[in-house]
Parts: C-alpha cells; structure tokens; sequence
C-alpha cells in the first residue's frame, strides 16, 4: 500500500465512554445474552469457526461480546480482517492495535487476483472493487483456512433483504446464500448441521439496532475507531455524498478540493465508498443523542447500495456479507 | 453486578422493556400495511428510507398515488414481483416505553413453517382479520398454532374496518366467532381492535370514525400489555452449553438459565447422573454474581469435581426435569414429504442432540374444529401428536410447563434440514423415575476386573454361525480370565422376551430389550457377547447409539444357501413349506450392516480360525486403559 503524502488532519485521541456504574438495561441484557449464547453455541458445535471483524462498530461490539461468552478463558477462535487495501487508515491501525492489545489472533487476507488486477473503486467502479475485493476475497480466505463457521456483525435492521436474516444463515459449498432454501429457526434451537464443504454464517447481533449498538458501546466503554467521532477533516463532495480524501491514491477532479470540514462516519468501510455526515457529535453520548433525533439510516452513507434495486440481495447470494 | 441487583421480573415493569410479538393473517389481511403503518408512526421510518418508498410505490405499489407502507417490509425480490410476503422478517421499532421485535410472518398456507418459527420467540400475538371477509381457515390455523407455541396473549385486529363503513356489528360479529372459536385454545388475554392499518385509525392513534369502540389502540396495547410469564419462578433449569477449562484451576459449565434462578450455596442435580454438587462460583465477564435467573448467560463453577459436558442439564434436586427416552409430543412437521412413523431423525434439545424416532403417529389434529383424528402420515403443515423415541436418554419438560425445556426440533439426518418443531406433552416409561448418583460406578467395577467392558454384538442370517462362533470367543476369553457373558437370542425369547412375536415392531423391541440388558452387564464391569440375527439395520442403529464407543458389531457374513443347507433347527425347511412367516432370509429381508466392525465370512475358514479373528480384534479392546465415564457417555 502506498505511504501517504497528503497533509492530513489528526483525529484527536478518541473518548470513551465511562464504565458503567449501573447495571444493563433489561433489554441490552437480553439483546447481550442472547448474542453470548449464539457465540457459545458456535464454539461448542463447529469445527473451525472464525470472527469476521470488519473494524466497525459492531465488530467492536461482537467482539466485546466473545471476551463476555468464554471468560474466564480466551476467545476460542482468530478474528479475519478482509482487507480491500482501500480502508481508512485508522481503521488499519485500530485494528492492529486491538489485536495486540487483546492478545487476538488476527488474519487478514488481500484477494491477490484483484490486486494483480489493480482492481481499485475509482477506476473499476465500486460494483467491481466490491464483488472482487469483498465478495471474492471473503471466500478466498474461508476456502484458504477451512472455516466451517464464521462470524458477521450484520444486523436486522440494516436494510429489507436483512431483515429476514436467519441468526444461523447457511450457505452451499460454493458460499451461496438461497433465501428460499433457509431452515427454520425455532425457539433457540439452532439447527447447525452441514455437509462437508458447507458452512455457516452466524450473526449474533442480527436481533441489535443501531441504536441498541451505540447504548451498548456507551453502556460497556468499548473502544471504537475514533472516525465514528466528529472531527475537521479534508472532504470533497461526489454525488452528493462527502467523501474522506484519506491518502493521495484518490484522484481529484478538475476544480475539486478538499474542504476541511466537521464530520463523522456512521458506517465504515473503503473510504472511497463511505460518506461522511456533518456533525458535531465528539462522544457516544453525542451520537446516542443524535441519533435518537436522526432521521436518516446509517447506510444512506454507503456508495454500494445505492448501485440499484434489491443490489444487497444480489450481493448477499452472490456471497458478501 | 451483586444480590441487589434488580430481578429480570421487576425490570419487566420498567418503561424499557422487550416485547416479542409476531403478526398474522391470511394474505391480503394487510399484514405488512399494518406493520408498515407501525413503523411510520413511532418514526422507524427514516429520511432516506422514506424517499425509497416513494419511489418503490410509484413503481410497485397499489396504493396509487399514496405511498404503499407495505413495501417497507416486502423485502425479497420474488415477493416484491408476487406482492407476498413468504419468509419470516424481524422488524424493530421502540416507543418511550417499549422496544419491539416483531416477527412478520406469512399468510400463504404453504408457509405455515415460517409461522411457527416465528411463534416460537414470541410473547404475543397479533391475528389480522380481513372486515370484510371475517374469520378463514388461515385465522383459525395461526390461532391453533400460537396457542401450540405457548403464545398466551392474543391480539384479534380487525383491519379494513373503513370499508365496511366503520360498522360495530360487524366488528362484534367477528369477535364472537373468534372467542368462541378461541375458547380452548387457552389464550390468558383476547384483545379486539377495530382497526385501519392503511388509514391509522386506531392503530396509533384512537379513530374519530369509531367512537363505539372503548378499548385502547393497539399500540397502545401492545406498550402496556404484561406478557412476562414469571420464568424466574419456575424450577431452576440450565442446559450446559459448553465446558469452560481455562487452565487446571479453573472449571467452570456455561450456558443459559433457561428457567428460574440459582445461588451461590445452592444445591443442584446433574439431570443425567443424579449427582448432586453445590454452586460454588457464578461467573461473568462483569464479575462474581450471588445469583442467576432465567435468561442469565453465565458459567458456573461447581464445588465437586464433577462432570456435566454439553447437553447435560443443571436442575433443581428436588425439582427435576424428566430424564427419558421415550416421550409424547405435539409436532409442526414441516418437510415437503409426510412424516411416517418408524422415520428415524436427529432430535435437538437444549444443548444436547440425539438420534431418535417417531415410533407413533397417535393423531392428526384439525384445526377447523379443533379435534385430533386417526392418521397414517403427516402432511406438510400437519399437526400431529406423535410418541417418540430417542437412542440416549434426554432430560425434558412438559412444554406447558418450559418453553425452553420442552422444546426440540427434528433434523433430517441426511439433508440436515429441521424437519419438525416439537412440543413436549408428556414424558412417558419411568419419566418420573430418576437416577440416582451411586459411588460404585462401571469404571469402579470394571476397574476391579481389569478389563474394559466391550459389548461384542455378533449379526446374521439364522443359520450362520453367530451362536457357534460367539460360544468359541467365550470360552477363550474365560480361559485367560475375562469376565464374559454370553446372550443368545433364542434364549431371551424363552424368558424375558417371551411376550414378543416377530413383525418389525417385535424384532425392534427384542433389540431394544436386548441392548438394555447388554447396557446393565456393561454397567457390571462385563464383557458381553450377543447372539441376535438383528436383521434391521435400523434397530442395530440404535444400538451403537445406545451403547456408545463400546459397540462392537460383528457381521457373520455366511451366504442364505450355506445357511439353509446347515439349517441346524430345521427352521428353513419349515419356512419355505410355508410353516414360518417373517422368516429371515426367507420372508423378510435381511438388511447387512454397511459398516460393521468385523465381518466374518463363513467360506474363509473354521469356526475356530472365525472365532480367531474375533479374538485378535478385541483382545486389545478389552485390555485397554481402564474405561472413563467419558466413555460410556461418547454417543
């Protein structure tokens, strides 16, 4: 990855919320139980189970929720970063940071087709750069270490084709999701049966909204990527989305020039896909704030969805997340 | 977190807590306008997600000019085409005083699977009823099947109340169907609710066209209705969901409370063994707890060093589940072929999976008139009451009285799909009858003897040389001083089976009676030999499931022709002069083992030379480390 030569803003150190002196509310506490027992269950009926940890929020919080499920023992299973080379720089090293701090087992994989291919989201479009980079290099990785079960943070609410998400989502050996095909999920039976070559997707905050995350975060001081936080930071303005100009690989149109402006990310991801929002929003307690005054949805700033009607579903049987 | 901590009970009356409900009706009814509508008005519904549905219902809808809030939860491609719903969706939306889950589940019959899951996390119940159209069959089925799930509150929304000009008699009328129809369904609270989900009237707010109706609205039903069924009263129950071994000093069991509480000092039985220990520790993330309730993830720590693996269930001692395995049970079957008895599943239960059969379709309910009929299979959809039977014991509890301990799911052993969602009713042979934890165990016994038990269980045409053979392995073992005993199959059906015939079913039973006696001589600490022509593959199945790691099967592969020129009773002269019926080999098929431990074949030598080749098989077994309860436990 290039070094980055582009004058850009610090983010102040980021603030965490302080420990809760209470206990959790009654419905964080079923939301939070119910996730350490799908992450139990996991553990205890697959083989080889793996955590994708995408940096975000709710990867923060998944992975909160493991050091809850096995403690006093350690996570029992490698978190798996799957890289595009085209995240926020933060978001790297918060990740290498947590890794360490945690004592984790960190993976993380780069699609080298694609990057022999010098796929990037300027150039071959953000459709392409998500289906090679995310898409096919997640099952590259799955294939590469024989995961038969693997961890995602998406949740429910996200958007109309999650919603009806099992908790336990299974997928052909080709890691093809069939929405007509998904067994049914009575009570907390999970039925977690698979042939050889199949596996699982198992989302453990599929029943969390955005809302519920934030409180959480608030609730348990988690450590989060301090870009959820409002900051000055240099963007331009692309169709109507703001876009982070975070290294120097993001060519500038005629007459276009990074404006140091007051933003915070509610989603993350590549920075060329991912709009900022104006705000003023400097700690979790300012962003539970805002959102509960918000009305817009936190994927309104993802660049992938807006690609056409039903995209998500598309992507979802194709294998993304 | 300590013992003032605020019980799950008294956080339900606080302003934050979590309904579970899911909404139902034929299609039409206007489920998803309803939800939709419920989204719109506690602004669920955001800015950017707003102007998709304008475009969407410009371009799908059929609401005209008006935007279609159905579409808001019409998620999947195919159904936005076929405009229904035909998955399961969860939607979220809170009010100051509540956050919900609901589960929007499908009308269309064929999709009564979906209803069901749905049903089975959820407190309530909204049944949508067309004005129009009154009560369908559809209405009837999701009352039946909310009821079956343990659902105890019931919403009774009457939408489309606007097109039949706000009429109360009509309204009235509907809600007199519905209670009488409802009336053994055991519902707790029937609320009824003249309602427009397309309109709003008395959905979120009280309708100025309706002032006859008195009652609230129904959101303002669904914030205020109490659906918490005390589970923190309940007997304590926790299915250990795995051991947690950090290092040699610690030791603990996670899993779930699934129902009432437990403390530090408190007494608790293993459900399987009946050993009783004392909770030591309960241990969170957050620190030490004085207590767990039910919903409580947690690990707790046991002040004996004993053992509970995955699937063990902790239980109050002097309220225990049922440990059995054979029990009645009310079954959603949901696979596109009927369910016949004798079919062979996966069961999962709490934490535990087990083989196990539907030994017996009892009945088939109807849920027009709510009676249960004979039946030979069940159809898709079909709700059934089944006995069923499982290859290792299984702690249970009547549904009615946990909705967690009295839940399991079939599973398709080969397509691994789930197949049922079951209901306990009733535990049945010696359900009540608990085991008691005594100190001299089958490793002590076994100990004592110097060997580890092996259950040698030789299978064959009539004829083959099972007996023969079996005869020459015991008396060699005896001679270098094993311990043995040897069952013949025509010996037990002199004694202990003699009330047996010889149908499949009868065969079956002899195995079953069988396998268990072998299971106490095993327990004794015993090298067992059994003789048994066994020839269902289904019941020797059972057996290695039964029995475990020590199942030895030994196939005595000796050709119909060889065996019926030896024909040492006479037996198959009789048989083809007509004098037998059901004989093997003869008038019922012998189905060989396709993986048997051994397999002897009668051309290749002596009795002695095939007696030889047992021998060097399972000598090693038996002198092997001395055997681990860890062992007898392995499935």
């Amino acid at each position: 990855m290039p070094v980055s030569t582009a004058a850009l803003v610090r983010t102040p150190e980021f603030p965490v919320a302080e420990p809760r002196r209470e206990p959790l509310s009654p419905h964080l506490a079923r939301l939070e139980a119910e996730a350490v027992f799908i992450l139990r269950e996991v553990v205890a009926e697959f083989r080889n189970p793996v955590m994708l940890y995408s940096i975000g929020k709710d990867s923060a919080v998944m992975l909160h929720l493991a050091r809850k499920a096995f403690f006093p023992g350690p996570v029992p299973f490698p978190l798996l970063h799957v890289d595009t080379t085209w995240k926020f720089r933060e978001m790297i090293a918060f990740r290498d940071r947590t890794a360490a701090e945690l004592g984790l087992k960190l993976l993380v994989h780069v699609n080298p087709d694609g990057e022999a291919l010098g796929i990037d989201p300027f150039r071959s479009g953000s459709a392409v750069h998500t289906q090679v980079m995310k898409t096919e290099g997640l099952k590259q990785a799955l294939d590469k270490w024989g995961f038969d079960a693997a961890f995602g943070g998406a949740r429910r609410d996200e958007e109309k084709s999650r919603a009806k998400e099992r908790i336990f989502s299974h997928r052909t050996s080709s890691h093809a999701w069939e929405p007509r095909n998904q067994r049914p999920e009575l009570w907390h039976l999970f039925n977690t049966r698979i042939a050889k070559g199949e596996s699982m997707r198992v989302f453990p905050l599929s029943n969390w909204t955005e809302l519920d995350v934030w409180q959480y975060i608030q609730a348990e001081a988690i450590a989060v990527v301090p870009l959820y936080f409002a900051a000055p930071r240099p963007v331009v303005e692309r169709d109507g989305a703001l876009i982070m100009v975070d290294d120097d690989r993001m060519p500038l149109m005629s007459g276009e020039r990074p404006q140091l402006r007051q933003v915070r990310f509610r989603t993350l991801g590549c920075y060329p896909l991912t709009g900022a929002v104006p705000s003023d929003a400097t700690t979790v307690e300012d962003i539970v704030r805002e959102l509960t005054l918000s009305r817009s949805s936190e994927r309104q700033g993802r660049v992938i969805d807006n690609d056409d009607q039903a995209s998500m579903e598309r992507k979802k049987r194709e294998g993304y997340f | 977190m300590n013992a003032l901590t605020p019980t799950k009970a008294a956080a339900a009356e606080t302003p934050h807590g979590l309904l579970r409900f899911l909404t139902c009706g034929s299609v039409d009814d206007g489920k998803s306008t309803l939800i939709g509508r419920l989204l719109y008005d506690t602004k669920a519904i955001l800015e950017d997600q707003m102007t998709a549905l304008e475009k969407d219902s410009r371009r799908h809808g059929t609401t005209g000019e008006a935007v279609d809030l159905a579409l808001l939860v019409d998620g999947l491609e195919a159904e936005r085409e076929q405009g229904i719903t035909i998955d399961v969706a969860y939607r979220f939306f809170a009010t100051p005083r509540r956050s919900f889950i609901v589960a929007d589940t499908p009308g269309h019959e064929q999709y009564t699977r979906n209803m069901a899951t749905g049903a089975s996390n959820s407190d309530l119940a909204v049944l949508l009823v067309d004005a129009r159209k009154g009560l369908l069959t559809q209405t009837r089925r999701h009352a039946v099947i909310a009821s079956l799930l343990g659902i105890r509150h019931v919403v009774l929304a009457v939408n489309k109340i606007d097109l039949v000009g706000f009429d109360e008699a009509t309204f009235r009328a509907i809600v007199a169907d519905f209670e009488a129809f409802a009336e053994p369904l055991g519902f707790r609270t029937i609320e009824a609710i003249p309602l427009s989900a397309r309109f709003g009237d008395n959905v979120t707010e009280p309708s100025a066209s309706m002032p006859w109706h008195d009652g609230p609205t129904l959101l303002g039903h669904l914030e205020r209705v109490e659906v918490e069924a005390d589970r923190t009263v309940q007997p304590f129950r926790m299915p250990v969901q795995l051991g947690n071994r950090p290092n040699l000093d610690f030791r603990g069991f996670s899993g779930t409370v699934a129902s009432g509480r437990v403390a530090v000092g408190e007494e608790v039985v293993i459900a399987s063994s009946g050993h009783t220990s004392r909770v030591a520790r309960i241990v969170t993330f957050d620190g030490d707890r004085a207590e767990a309730a039910a919903g409580d993830a947690v690990t707790i720590v046991l002040a004996d060093e004993v053992d509970a693996p995955r699937g063990e269930v902790l239980a109050a001692p002097k309220a225990r589940p049922a440990h059995t395995t054979r029990f009645r049970a009310r079954l959603v079957w949901m696979a596109a072929e009927p369910l016949k008895p004798g079919r062979g599943f996966l069961l999962k239960t709490g934490a535990r999976t087990v083989p196990a059969t539907v030994s017996q379709l009892a009945a088939a309910l109807d849920v027009e008139t709510y009676a249960d009929r004979a039946a030979d299979e069940l159809p898709l959809n079909g709700i059934g009451l089944v006995e069923v039977e499982t290859g290792a014991p299984v702690s249970l509890d009547p549904y009615a009285d946990n909705r967690e301990t009295g839940a399991f799911i079939l599973i398709d052993r080969f397509a691994n799909t789930t197949v049922a969602a079951g209901m306990v009713t009733e535990t049945l042979g010696g359900g009540n009858v608990y085991r008691h934890g005594f100190d001299v165990d089958r490793a002590s016994r076994a100990g004592l003897k110097h060997q580890r038990p092996v259950l040698l269980w030789f299978t064959g045409l009539p004829g083959s040389g099972k007996s023969t053979i079996a005869n020459l392995v015991e008396r060699r073992l005896a001679a270098i001083g094993r311990h043995t005993m040897l069952i013949d199959g025509d010996a037990l059906r002199i004694g202990l089976n003699t009330d047996l015939g010889f149908d499949a079913a009868s065969r079956a039973e002899n195995i079953r009676r069988a396998g268990e006696v072998a299971s106490l001589m095993l327990e004794a600490g015993l090298v067992v030999l059994c003789a048994f022509v066994s020839p269902f593959r289904a019941d020797r199945e059972r057996l290695r499931e039964r029995i475990g790691a020590d199942f030895v099967e030994v196939f005595v592969d000796t050709p119909v022709e060889i065996c019926a020129e030896r024909d040492p009773k006479g037996l198959y002269a009789r048989a083809k002069a007509g004098g037998i019926k059901d004989f093997t080999g003869i008038g019922q098929d012998y189905e060989a083992p396709l993986a048997a431990d051994l397999v002897l074949h009668a051309g290749e030598g002596s009795p002695e030379q095939l007696a030889g080749q047992v021998l060097t098989f399972v000598e090693p077994l038996i002198a092997g480390d001395r055997p681990t309860s860890e062992d007898s436990a392995a499935l």
